[in-house]
């Protein structure tokens, strides 16, 4: 098993007709993915690469097909609304892919979701991947813009906020390997639908996963609470990596959630917090696997 | 983003923030003009740059303060003539500092009291959050450490927003009592209004002033915006100051490249923020010093990156690049494109390392091998930043 989805996961993306979604659209159905909708404002009646029908709404598009999950592509000025759409439709998960969507839109989602039965990855985030039997894994399932080559079923869970540094994980694993049960990644804005401790969770209640690569950056306060959990609950070998040890305060670098301010969330204070959890941390972000090897093996000879 | 002080006070103007009377002024004569505009024997002139530490500065022509006190427009327009063109260096400027090409001519508070005001996005509840204290004019992080009892939090509801009741408790337990605690709700309801309508991200208030007659008043005030809502704001994007800017991360943006300067000679060019960062990092951990931040993003084209290494090469301190691309989105033949064309553009005088990986990577590859030209090829991310350490240090 995975979590949050399976190879039979029935997908709809909207944006399917924009240039970002259709191409990862295509890819996803390359990789075996059930993308059973797509869904574009004024576009309903069409079909994509003449298999998948493209609907006006998402409750049509669930009505229709089953959809259960979204991967969003829409440009920001309309990513809100359409994460809105999405709970509306009562979807099991949407995940928003988009990157650059106003904080304040997203401070509003957020706190117009409570209560409801959908859970939100993202936003500025690489997507979920769970991978399949086949050659390069295909035949499993891929939500969002990760290479599916990189990746191999198996029984470690990723977890992290950056899309390449998790591409870097997953194919340091499968290269050394050691296949991924589930990749989730939750995205760099300081305002997100999940989080790292969300997610961690979601890895040890699930018996296929054994162990977890845990990968974090400068800002907020995620890693740090998702440390002191493990440190209390956590009974499967974690390995971390935080990235930006050398960026200076109080710029912004790259993902608006990836910001020093105040002293707070800087790296050091997220490394010392992983170690005191129990954690393997990775010295540099070229041995997240062989780390996390090390402390199984470390953690098998006790 | 940030802005400038004199446009600060016009943006309280516009969403009636009380704040002492201004104007800005770009010559002698206009400043001397503005001082005798405002009636006062009780004048200010402040340097205007994006720095703080003004008061504390000092010209590179040995004139001392970017802040300076008058009582006639005479006295204001000498001052002008001092700081206007001239060079201000703070600590927060570095010691280069910053060319002062405008003053803010202002009406000089009588200060009774001074206070703490600021709203930001708390992201741990994801909402806004408006935090005052009594101690102003320090730094928020020193009094937090010191005197924490004597900060005071609201938290805003994110669909309500910040109710008139939260903006009197703030107020009184500033100590504030009568027409001033009224004053100061009202002010504070002004900034949240403000802080909403132009999606700003922090807008800090030090320090709120009492003044002797008994005004409540915004001396002075950082803003930062969200640069994902500036889209929406044409007229918050029409305050931005280049001239403030690193002129490199200037011609970054123009390419919607994700551009920080930063000391060392290892420059870095790589997809994603957060291996951007990592790249940095591993620079570092094998003896390097990384010379900047650079993410070309996730769907960067041939010119995005010819473009990038245009401005990484504008560095003089830049002694060696490392290449580092893993393909999710970004498809690495288009990076070695872009490499093998800005190579050829700029005739590469320093040693360059190339580490590829993910979609297209076979193409990539072989496009940079056939071209012939001095690429140094890496297979990991270890392997590259090991690579061009060396080749720095050797050359």
């Amino acid at each position: 098993m995975s979590i949050l989805v399976t190879p039979d996961t029935k997908v709809l993306i909207a944006g399917i007709t924009g240039g970002f979604g259709s191409r990862h659209a295509q890819l996803s159905l390359e990789y075996g993915t059930k993308v059973v909708a797509g869904v574009t404002p004024g576009k309903g009646g069409q079909t994509f690469q003449q298999v998948v029908p493209i609907f006006d709404t998402v409750a049509q598009a669930v009505k229709e097909t089953g959809a259960t999950v979204s991967a969003i592509f829409v440009p920001p000025p309309f990513a809100a609304d359409s994460i809105l759409e999405g709970v509306d439709a009562g979807l099991d998960l949407v995940i928003c892919i988009t990157e650059g969507i106003p904080v304040a839109d997203m401070v509003r989602v957020k706190a117009a979701m409570k209560g409801s039965k959908t859970r939100l990855i993202g936003p500025n985030c690489p997507g979920i991947v769970c991978p399949g039997e086949g050659k390069d894994s295909h035949g499993g399932c891929r939500i969002g813009i990760a290479p599916g080559y990189i990746n191999h079923k198996g029984h470690v869970g990723v977890v992290s906020r950056s899309g390449t540094l998790t591409y870097e994980a997953v194919w340091q694993l499968t290269t050394r390997g050691l296949g991924q049960s589930t990749t989730v990644g939750i995205g760099g804005d300081p305002v997100n639908g999940t989080s790292h401790l969300d997610v961690i969770k979601m890895f040890n209640d699930d018996p296929d996963t054994e162990a977890i690569i845990m990968i974090g950056e400068i800002g907020g306060t995620g890693e740090e609470e998702a440390a002191a959990w493990i440190k209390e609950n956590c009974k499967k070998p974690v390995a971390g990596f935080i990235a930006g040890a050398t960026a200076p305060a109080g710029r912004r670098m790259g993902h608006a959630g990836a910001i020093v301010s105040g002293g707070k969330g800087t790296a050091a204070a997220k490394i010392a917090a992983f170690r005191d959890a129990g954690i393997a941390v990775a010295e540099t972000p070229s041995v997240m696997a062989d780390t996390l090897i090390k402390h199984m093996q470390a953690l098998k000879g006790k | 983003m940030n802005i400038h002080e004199y446009q600060a006070r016009d943006l309280f103007e516009k969403f009636g923030v009380a704040a002492p009377r201004g104007k800005m002024a770009g010559t002698p004569r206009e400043a001397e003009i503005a001082a005798q505009e405002l009636g006062t024997d009780k004048i200010v002139i402040k340097a205007q740059i994006h720095a703080g530490g003004r008061g504390k500065g000092t010209f590179t022509n040995g004139f001392k303060g970017g802040v300076h006190a008058a009582s006639k427009p005479e006295e204001i327009r000498e001052l002008a003539a001092k700081m206007l063109g001239q060079t201000l260096v703070t600590h927060q400027t570095g010691p280069s500092g910053r060319v002062v090409h405008k003053v803010y001519v202002a009406e000089a508070a009588d200060i009774a009291k001074e206070l703490y005001l600021a709203i930001l996005l708390d992201r741990g509840t994801a909402a806004p959050v408006v935090i005052a204290s009594t101690q102003g004019g320090m730094d928020i992080e020193t009094v937090a450490a010191l005197t924490p009892d004597k900060i005071f939090k609201e938290p805003v509801h994110p669909l309500l927003g910040l109710q008139p009741f939260q903006a009197r408790k703030l107020a009184a337990s500033l100590g504030l009592h009568g027409p001033q605690a009224s004053q100061a709700a009202k002010l504070i309801l002004a900034l949240y209004k403000l802080f909403i309508s132009c999606d700003c991200s922090l807008v800090e208030v030090n320090p709120l002033v009492v003044t002797k007659g008994g005004e409540v008043l915004a001396l002075d005030a950082k803003f930062n915006f969200d640069d994902n809502a500036l889209y929406r704001h044409p007229e918050i994007v029409a305050l931005r100051d280049v001239t403030e800017e690193d002129p490199r991360e200037v011609e970054a943006s123009k390419y919607c490249l994700n551009y920080i300067g930063l000391d060392g000679n290892i420059a870095c060019l790589v997809n994603g923020a957060g291996l951007a960062m990592a790249t940095m990092d591993i620079i570092k951990h094998y003896g390097g010093e990384p010379a900047n931040f650079l993410d070309v993003g996730g769907s960067a084209t041939k010119e995005q990156v010819a473009a990038a290494f245009k401005i990484i090469l504008s560095d003089k301190k830049v002694k060696g690049i490392l290449v580092n691309i893993f393909g999710g989105i970004m498809r690495c033949d288009i990076i070695a494109e872009g490499v093998l064309a800005a190579m050829q553009e700029t005739k590469l005088p320093v040693p360059l390392v190339v580490r590829l990986e993910g979609s297209n990577v076979e193409l990539g590859k072989k496009l940079i091998k056939d071209s012939g030209l001095a690429v140094i090829s890496a297979d990991s991310l270890a392997d590259g930043a090991e690579k061009i350490v060396a080749a720095v240090k050797a050359a």
